[in-house]
């Protein structure tokens, strides 16, 4: 580890702490209803909304209502972009004229199976993309039914956790708040303006913005070369606010044109935690105890900092079978290269990959600034066991906090009778239907990462079938042994934790891994959901009980190390086998001289 | 009044029965066989679980016996269901034992009732003898020395001493007699000496001990709300392990595919590594622990008619103390003599002793003990004659007549009009001292005659029990608000309050007003607990969360509570407030525990599992592939290594079971301290303990040649 290295690592903490405050007050006074600096320019907009879709912003919501408004208004956005993707060929913007009949030889078509794995994708904020965007999706595809879920799917994420955060805030009331209302919100007052302020800064970088053809150049060993063009900064911008990680091309944060300059790699990392901390923030001055809040950010943040260290650790210490080979793998130079350098940006360097690696699997975003699958065993465990952790350490557009909250209430209920009272947390008791919604919550994340994990490890298919055409399932990995387990596991880890970000390494593209991983994504967000805004709906009715000094304290350090221990402990008794047999055997193996 | 008696003991422990008496281990060894019925076991969801998988193995064993599989395999495969099966039998075990304390006096109890014959009066000292259990509700019987008291009721005649061992478990006898806190008697209970007239006020059926067998046998015993979750958060642990473990299967098939060499995991390993991971410990203790935490409280002469009650215990926010009898010692004491100008404190104190010589109320006597002070004793009351004027609602004053002399002591306003009567003068001094006696919370009472005119005043005193200013203050500590509840003025009950460290009152209380308070309370979220004897109590017992009824107190009362005190002790709702806490403590500890034990189960069976898989290099010898570095306990072999964890696991049951009979070392801190504490011994004892404890149990297996395979 490099000095330099750790000084990014420490000024982005410090950055990310610094902001939280302000983003947080923000979003509280956009989400409570409060009068905002924006309300001049964006009010009458706000309220011709609400007029010409005739919803009653007044009206406040039982959560029955508020998840069926949710779950409707989410299943319509599938199809329209379902839609989209299929007719995409008939469609305008489709200059290099895919899913046409004179597409270019290296266009991907866009077959059913791929067309429902995506548009489930972007629904759920997974963005998981079993295809390249650059030869597959036109423009419109790319714009209206994919960037439209960008937006979406983020302020309706913000919109759940909102509603389980008013569970809290509120007492011996049934409802939990409005989900249109909290949906325009969102969207005018947090994503628009974010994003439009974000977008301009990109292009400042070198991002580009066009809606060009792709550009074909002589490269200096006089080979043509195609550069792909595109509207690249305007979905930039919300693919890493809203923390949805769908690269407008298939490298991702690790094209130039998409993340040019280390400035612009500070800010994308930036803009994937402030949300996810604003909200830590917003949830502290909603319940009226803001060291609540700060106590889930140091969890959240003690958890990412571990994470950052170990992954930046390991892949300093690179891969001893090349060091054998005396090729020079220290680090000790200013540009914090050596160690691992395999699937890496020389311009980003270890520690920001590192860096990127762990934020953009803690906070389910899935965008990706170096190959996850190049990474050293035990520094690809981080961003996998990130994920398998459920994606709350900062974790997605409200999907974090309220993943978290439930992971709070959990703690609260396991340690909490140590105090000798039945357990609260800040002020609503927590019973029955409450732990029953709170293990549904974790049931349904590890019942799809092993269940599908073990399906794709198994699964016997005919050879050449329609369904999967390289045969059995496990004939889709393209490395041996622990790694291509960890390819299997991690592809459902990633789509049922809404992440997005792929180990490469297998071959996704097939009706069997389309359809499974499309249903993990549909499990690991509604199944995960519902429970939260059901928790939401039984504790808005209960009543607040004031804290006195025999109340379980859910601010102080104990707590904090209680709720790491706890995250750690469920995580790690939930998936230690599995990781047993990918990353961890594999990186035994590795010190045996034996590479996958 | 001693003064031994005016000290308390903190949380007292009333009665030490040793956990394990021979009776109740028989019985329980046998109900531990006897609760496998599959019925029975399904209300626990956890040994459930433990139980198929038994079920499973035990046919898995016998299949291997039929194809005559090798002995030594078939040792390893008999040895986990043996351990398997003990797992269940021990939880069995531990609820059984729990049971049985309550069943043993069950069992005591129902056999008094049904030999009791009772000697009903049919006319004034006729009697006839009927059985105990044909008695009803108003019938008066007689019990004499030796004779089991038939039923329960109220003493109206007589004075005993009864031994109520059978159903407090005190050996020591206790005195019954009529009127007063003493009256009531419960059946089923023994009159040692003299005898008792009693007026039964409970149908037969109905009574304490019917009740109490039905309590303490369980019949009833339904999961508390708090248990309910638990079990909830329990089974959904369980679904989760058995995802985990089933699918190690599949994973570790893929494993041997890549790897080309190895085998996949076989059941008993996926079974035994099921077991140790599901919450067995806290799973096979939980109902445990909800039956010792009644027995508990009984064993503090409480009866507690659900265990939600005494969950609802450790939640309480707010005590309602009433202040006779809980915080004061119930009687006012007379403990200084103030004279009028011009009059000696002797003549003051012979004029009290006079008018308080037929006085029998405590206020009465205290006043003549602090005039023996003054060397007033023998009287030759004779000579002069006396008339004794007894207290009356109407003149709201007593005193007594000597020949002409008449002495008067009473409230202030009323002797003053007296004095003024005689057309007497009352010094101004005196209106002083009343108000400063009334606001340092002590009763005025003035004494006069018809010669001398005003006397002087008596300092009554209402004396606060000792060693409670400190309770109250880990009371408050753990956050529990004490509010004492007076009929008294506010200035007597402020300076009481403070005197006693309360941190509220309640002043010139009605039940009404006592209602209110509670509403108030419950409306700001808080749990309330309160005590009350009296008829118009009931309402507000009934309406607090924790209602404790007296067993003097009247039958309204005692239905309204969910808690009968048999020792109509009102102080001790601060015990049972920490037996509640206690409970919910023992609970949140050995889950706490049971989780954290699972770290080392998995450094012990997954590298013996997955000790064959990717054997690529040659220096690793069979079964000690790569992942055997992962064994960090240095475990012998694999086969040891899973026996180890798997005995580890059900004798980790046997060993807590005292500890969840008795309940984890209680001391009252805040929540902060509490919880530092707690989960510094059974957060991470439970992480780190295991560790050894395998380790150990690997090193017996090996020496006693138990692996064979290794």
């Amino acid at each position: 580890m490099t000095l330099i290295g750790c000084l990014q690592i420490i000024i982005y903490s410090l950055l990310l702490l610094v902001i939280t405050k302000p983003v947080g007050f923000y979003m509280t006074q956009v989400m409570e209803g409060e009068k905002t600096f924006l309300e001049f320019v964006l009010g009458h907009l706000e309220r011709m909304v609400y007029r010409m879709s005739g919803v009653n912003p007044q009206e406040e919501m039982h959560w029955t209502t508020y998840t069926y408004s949710l779950l409707t208004f989410s299943l319509i956005g599938a199809l329209f972009t379902y839609t989209i993707l299929r007719l995409q060929g008939i469609l305008p913007f489709n200059p290099m004229s895919f899913s046409t009949a004179v597409a270019p030889v290296y266009a991907t078509s866009m077959t059913p199976d791929l067309a429902f794995n995506t548009a489930v994708s972007f629904t759920t904020n997974t963005n998981w993309q079993n295809y390249s965007g650059e030869n597959t999706m036109s423009y419109l595809s790319q714009m209206l039914g994919l960037a439209y879920h960008n937006w979406i799917s983020a302020a309706v994420g913000l919109a759940a956790c909102t509603a389980l955060i008013r569970g809290f805030a509120r007492q011996s009331v049934t409802t939990v708040g409005n989900f249109w209302k909290d949906l325009v919100r969102s969207l005018l007052y947090i994503f628009f303006p974010i994003t439009f302020v974000y977008s301009l800064f990109l292009v400042s970088q070198g991002v580009i913005q066009n809606f060009a053809p792709y550009t074909v150049a002589l490269t200096v060993e006089g080979i043509k070369q195609i550069i792909p063009q595109g509207p690249v900064a305007t979905q930039e911008a919300i693919k890493m606010l809203g923390i949805n990680g769908g690269g407008f091309f298939n490298a991702n944060s690790a094209h130039p044109f998409e993340n040019p300059t280390p400035f612009s790699n500070l800010i994308q990392m930036l803009s994937m935690f402030i949300l996810p901390a604003g909200f830590t923030y917003m949830f502290g001055k909603m319940v009226k105890d803001t060291r609540q809040g700060w106590a889930l950010l140091a969890a959240m943040f003690i958890l990412f900092i571990l994470g950052t260290f170990i992954c930046y650790y390991f892949e300093c210490r690179g891969n001893p079978n090349i060091r054998v080979q005396h090729v020079e793998t220290s680090t000790n130079v200013l540009g914090d290269l050596g160690g691992n350098m395999e699937g890496k940006e020389i311009r980003f360097g270890l520690a920001d990959s590192a860096l990127f690696a762990t934020i953009t699997t803690d906070a389910s975003c899935g965008a990706v600034n170096c190959m996850h699958d190049s990474l050293t065993p035990l520094a690809g465990l981080i961003p996998l066991l990130n994920i398998q952790l459920g994606e709350i350490i900062f974790g997605g557009v409200g999907s974090g906090l309220y993943g978290m909250l439930i992971f709070a209430v959990l703690t609260v209920f396991i340690a909490g009778l140590m105090v000798g009272r039945t357990p609260e947390y800040v002020g609503k008791k927590i019973e029955q239907k409450d732990v029953k919604m709170a293990m549904l919550f974790v049931l349904a994340g590890c019942f799809s990462i092993l269940i599908f994990t073990a399906l794709g490890s198994v699964l016997e298919l005919p050879n050449k079938s329609s369904i999967n055409v390289p045969g059995a399932a496990y004939n889709n990995v393209n490395n041996t042994g622990p790694h291509g387990f960890t390819e299997i596991l991690y592809c459902y880890a990633s789509s049922t934790g809404n992440n997005g970000s792929a180990f490469a390494g297998l071959t996704g593209n097939t009706p069997f891994y389309n359809i499974t991983s499309a249903i993990a994504m549909l499990v690991g967000r509604f199944f995960m959901m519902i429970p939260a805004l059901a928790l939401a709906g039984s504790l808005v009715q209960k009543k607040y009980v004031p804290p006195s000094s025999g109340t379980f304290p859910t601010h102080g350090g104990l707590f904090v190390t209680l709720l790491i221990g706890v995250i750690l402990i469920v995580g790690a008794l939930t998936f230690f086998p599995a990781l047993t047999l990918g990353p961890i055997v594999e990186h035994f193996l590795m010190h045996n001289s034996k590479l996958f | 009044m001693t003064q031994d008696s005016l000290t308390l003991v903190p949380v007292p422990e009333r009665k030490k029965t040793p956990l394990l008496q021979k009776a109740i281990l028989y019985r329980a060894f046998i109900d531990s066989f006897v609760k496998l019925n599959p019925l029975v076991m399904a209300k626990n969801p956890v040994m459930m679980v433990v139980e198929v998988a038994s079920i499973i193995t035990t046919i898995l064993f016998f299949r291997d016996l039929i194809i005559r599989t090798p002995a030594k395999v078939l040792l390893f495969e008999g040895q986990i269901t043996l351990w398997l099966w003990f797992t269940v039998l021990f939880a069995n075990f531990a609820e059984a034992i729990a049971e049985g304390r309550g069943k043993a006096q069950a069992d005591t109890l129902r056999k008094s009732r049904k030999e009791t014959i009772a000697q009903r009066e049919i006319s004034k000292d006729k009697y006839e003898s009927i059985f105990a259990n044909t008695l009803r509700k108003g019938d008066t019987v007689l019990v004499k020395a030796g004779e089991l008291i038939p039923g329960d009721g109220e003493v109206i005649e007589g004075v005993a001493t009864v031994d109520e061992s059978a159903i407090t478990g005190e050996s020591a006898p206790v005195i019954r007699e009529s009127g007063g806190d003493r009256s009531a008697v419960t059946g089923g209970t023994t009159v040692l000496s003299d005898w008792l007239r009693i007026r039964i006020t409970v149908q037969a059926g109905e009574t304490f001990i019917d009740r109490m067998i039905s309590l303490v046998e369980g019949a009833q015993r339904q999961k508390t709300p708090n248990e309910i979750a638990l079990n909830i958060l329990l089974a959904g642990l369980t679904i989760i392990f058995l995802l985990v473990v089933s699918t190690l299967l599949p994973f570790s098939i893929f494993a041997v595919r890549a790897g080309g060499c190895g085998q996949s995991t076989d059941m008993f390993s996926l079974i035994a590594l099921l077991v140790c991971l599901i919450p067995t410990t806290i799973g096979a203790l939980l109902s445990a622990i909800g039956i010792a935490g009644m027995d508990r409280v009984l064993q503090h002469n409480v009866i507690a008619m659900s265990g939600k009650a005494i969950e609802a215990a450790g939640d309480v926010d707010t005590l309602l103390l009433d202040k006779t009898g809980t915080i004061t010692l119930g009687n006012r004491q007379a403990v200084q003599f103030i004279p009028a100008p011009g009059i000696s404190e002797t003549i003051l104190a012979d004029a009290a002793q006079l008018s308080s010589l037929a006085d029998e109320t405590p206020e009465g006597r205290s006043i003549v003990t602090l005039a023996k002070q003054f060397n007033l004793r023998e009287r030759q009351l004779a000579k002069v004659n006396p008339q004794f004027i007894s207290f009356s609602a109407h003149t709201k004053m007593s005193g007594v007549n000597l020949n002409k002399k008449q002495i008067r002591k009473g409230a202030a306003d009323v002797i003053c009009t007296f004095v003024r009567e005689q057309g007497k003068e009352v010094p101004a001094q005196i209106d002083k001292e009343v108000s400063r006696i009334a606001k340092s919370g002590g009763t005025p009472l003035l004494v006069a005659d018809n010669v001398r005119g005003l006397l002087g005043l008596i300092y009554l005193k209402d004396v606060v029990k000792g060693g409670l200013k400190e309770r109250f203050a880990h009371l408050r500590q753990m956050g529990i608000r004490t509010i004492m509840i007076t009929g008294d003025n506010s200035l007597t009950a402020a300076a009481i309050a403070t005197e006693a460290g309360l941190d509220d009152f309640l002043a010139e209380a009605t039940p009404e007003k006592k209602m209110q308070l509670i509403r108030k309370e419950q409306e700001g979220g808080r749990l309330v607990a309160m005590t009350g004897d009296g008829t118009n109590d009931a309402p507000a017992l009934a309406a607090a969360d924790v209602g404790l009824a007296m067993n003097t107190g009247t039958q309204a009362a005692k239905e309204a509570g969910n808690m009968i005190d048999l020792d109509s002790n009102p102080t001790k709702l601060i015990e049972v407030v920490q037996i509640g806490k206690q409970l919910l403590m023992t609970r949140g500890s050995l889950t706490t525990f049971s989780i954290a034990n699972d770290v080392a189960k998995y450094f012990a069976i997954l590298p013996a599992m997955f000790g064959s898989l990717y054997l690529f290099s040659a220096t690793n010898t069979p079964n000690h592939g790569p992942i055997w570095a992962l064994n960090i306990m240095g475990l012998h072999s694999a086969q040891s290594a899973i026996l180890a964890a798997v005995i580890f696991n059900a004798l980790i049951i046997i060993a807590l079971i005292p500890l969840a009979l008795r309940g984890i070392h209680y001391q009252p801190m805040n929540a902060e301290s509490l919880l530092r504490r707690n989960l510094l011994i059974y957060g991470a004892g439970g992480l780190i303990i295991p560790f050894p404890g395998i380790r150990l149990l690997d090193q017996i297996i090996v020496m006693l040649g138990l692996a064979p395979f290794s």
